[in-house]
């Protein structure tokens, strides 16, 4: 069974200029041990989608339509007391920003026992007992120091680490990581992404890898879902669709990574246009203003997601 | 201790003032020991000295010692002081925080009342409740914690949110903590750089409030030596056969709320993140 199975989810925000539909009719799912890589451009829903999952969409937001099981328990049925003890407990979540994501006037031992002492019942020696073992299984140097240390004593790659800590602290059956090394040195993302994968597979959970870098991807997902526009455009097996990318928006991003082995000087290919207001969406495919290859009927209506062998697609020319 | 030394090397003036504070607060608690007199002690025979080696800051009408009333009256400042603000202090946490974290309708209704609590003038307040429930310490003190209290809490909300948007309590939210529980942990540590900064001025603020109505005869009643009351009765009175029946008081206080304020600038400018590395 999967760890997660969201299913035709729509998420809307209230703005002063209207609602805006942020995710629409989105389904995917997620198995135990899998790395789902969820890429798309700013605004495409892709973030707004793992709040939803932790129903942390502020006043603002709602979730209009569409189920999101966390092994069999439909959580948008949970009352607010409920999600608290699923969140951090069965689901955590990883922030882009380590910089500012642990609380700066509490110690970080005391930061990565929280979860265990909240949802474990742990007193605090024990949760800095398991702290310490956590701190050490992300490869923190001298962890018996560093859990009595303050946040700002710590690099950004540490306190990503930590925060990593924290996520794994209750062994979650979902980890769910908001572009997690956008904010580090290059050459910490990868020991970054590298732990992470290593410990999803070690303890079967599944992991939720939300980012814009596409080499991230190739690298580390299973499976990857391209969302644009507050849909889902195609999700398939990462070396499926590195190998043949079938939409077109998926193609135009897989054509504006830049090549080391193209020629010098060359101008970086983009996709024209202008992601779409999702206050006044467009009546059809959200992608269609900018699609090279748009048919008359990609302006009228949306085109379903459909399954094609392994993959899902969302557009009328793959039929 | 690094906090000291920085308080040394960055901001001397705040240092002495804080010294001069301490000072104060020294004679305050030690009042009864330090006072060579009783302060209601009279003597008629000593009526009006001129400060000498018997009387070190002279005597007044009725040849009270001046020393031992204005020790004896810096304790009732710090008494009153400490508490004032520290029950203020209390209040606009609690409103600050409930405000500035809920916010939307709440914050709109808290924030009309404080709006129109701040209209009224501070002194205009205090006199009219003072009128209805009398003059006396405990009323005087929940009075100013009340007033400041609301007014400060304004600084406190503002704080507030700037926290909660935080990554930090978004990350305490995607843990499963609780809201009591972010507020307790998250919200209020996060705060209280502002609340030491309110709380140091708002010591100094009561301090000269509680002088403002015992000068008007509002404050602690008569005979305790209040350094409001020696100004406006026998200060005021003898001011010319005993200038040094109003310099006594009045210097204190002046020097007193001076040193508190010049030490609340320098905490603020030392806790503030964004005066880090600022001279």
């Amino acid at each position: 069974m999967s760890v997660l199975d969201i299913n035709g989810l729509t998420v809307s925000f209230r703005t002063e200029t209207g609602r805006v539909y942020a995710v629409n009719d989105t389904s995917l799912h997620v198995d135990p041990g899998e790395t789902l890589a969820v890429v798309g451009e700013s605004g495409s829903g892709k973030s707004v989608t793992a709040l939803a999952i932790l129903r942390l969409l502020g006043e603002a937001g709602r979730i209009d339509q569409g189920s999101i099981h966390l092994e069999g328990e439909d959580l948008t049925a949970l009352s607010e007391l409920e999600m608290t003890r699923i969140r951090g407990n069965r689901i955590s979540m990883i922030f882009q920003e380590p910089m500012t994501s642990l609380n700066p006037v509490i110690q970080v031992g005391r930061q990565v026992a929280e979860p265990l002492v909240l949802h474990q019942g742990l007193t605090w020696a024990q949760g800095l007992e398991r702290a310490h073992d956590l701190l050490a299984k992300v490869a923190i140097p001298d962890p018996g120091a560093r859990i009595r240390e303050n946040p700002h004593q710590l690099s950004g790659g540490m306190r990503q680490r930590a925060m990593i800590a924290m996520a794994l602290a209750c062994s979650p059956r979902l980890i769910i990581a908001d572009e997690p090394t956008t904010a580090l040195d290059v050459t910490v993302q990868a020991q970054i992404l590298a732990l992470l994968k290593d410990l999803t597979v070690e303890t079967g959970a599944a992991l939720i890898l939300i980012t814009h870098d596409l080499g991230v991807v190739a690298r580390y997902a299973d499976r990857v879902t391209v969302m644009y526009g507050g849909r889902i455009m195609e999700t398939a097996k990462a070396t499926n669709l590195y190998r043949d990318p079938r939409h077109p928006y998926t193609r135009g991003l897989m054509n504006s990574i830049p090549s080391l082995d193209g020629p010098v000087g060359a101008a970086l290919s983009t996709i024209e246009g202008q992601p779409p207001d999702l206050a006044h969406p467009p009546p059809g495919c959200p992608f269609a203003p900018r699609c090279s290859q748009r048919q008359e009927q990609c302006e009228k209506q949306v085109p379903p997601l459909r399954r094609d062998g392994e993959r899902d697609i969302a557009c009328v020319r793959h039929d | 201790m690094s906090f000291l030394k920085r308080l040394w090397r960055d901001k001397k003036l705040g240092a002495i003032g804080g010294l001069i504070f301490l000072l104060f607060l020294f004679c305050g608690v030690f009042a009864d020991f330090l006072a060579p007199f009783g302060e209601n002690e009279t003597d008629l025979s000593v009526r009006l000295l001129a400060p000498g080696w018997d009387y070190l800051l002279g005597t007044d009408h009725l040849g009270r010692d001046v020393l031992s009333r204005v020790l004896i009256g810096a304790q009732l400042s710090m008494v009153v002081g400490f508490l004032a603000a520290g029950l203020a202090t209390v209040i606009s946490i609690i409103i600050g925080v409930v405000s500035g974290y809920f916010g939307g309708r709440i914050d709109m209704l808290i924030q009309r009342f404080v709006d129109a609590w701040m209209t009224f003038p501070d002194l205009v307040l205090l006199i009219v409740v003072v009128s209805i429930v009398g003059p006396g310490m405990p009323q005087i003190i929940i009075i100013l914690g009340c007033l400041y209290g609301i007014a400060g809490s304004r600084i406190v909300r503002g704080s507030v949110i700037t926290v909660k948007e935080s990554m930090y309590t978004h990350a305490a939210q995607s843990m499963g903590a609780s809201t009591m529980r972010i507020l307790v942990r998250h919200i209020v540590p996060n705060v209280m750089p502002v609340v030491i900064v309110l709380f140091t001025t708002r010591v100094g603020a009561t301090i000269l409030a509680e002088a403002g109505l015992s000068f008007l005869g509002l404050g602690v009643p008569p005979p305790a030596p209040t350094w409001g009351s020696m100004l406006s009765g026998t200060g005021r009175t003898y001011m010319y056969m005993g200038p040094w029946l109003a310099l006594a008081p009045g210097l204190c206080l002046t020097i007193v709320v001076y040193a508190i304020n010049v030490y609340g600038d320098a905490l603020r400018d030392l806790l503030d993140p964004r005066m880090r590395g600022v001279r």
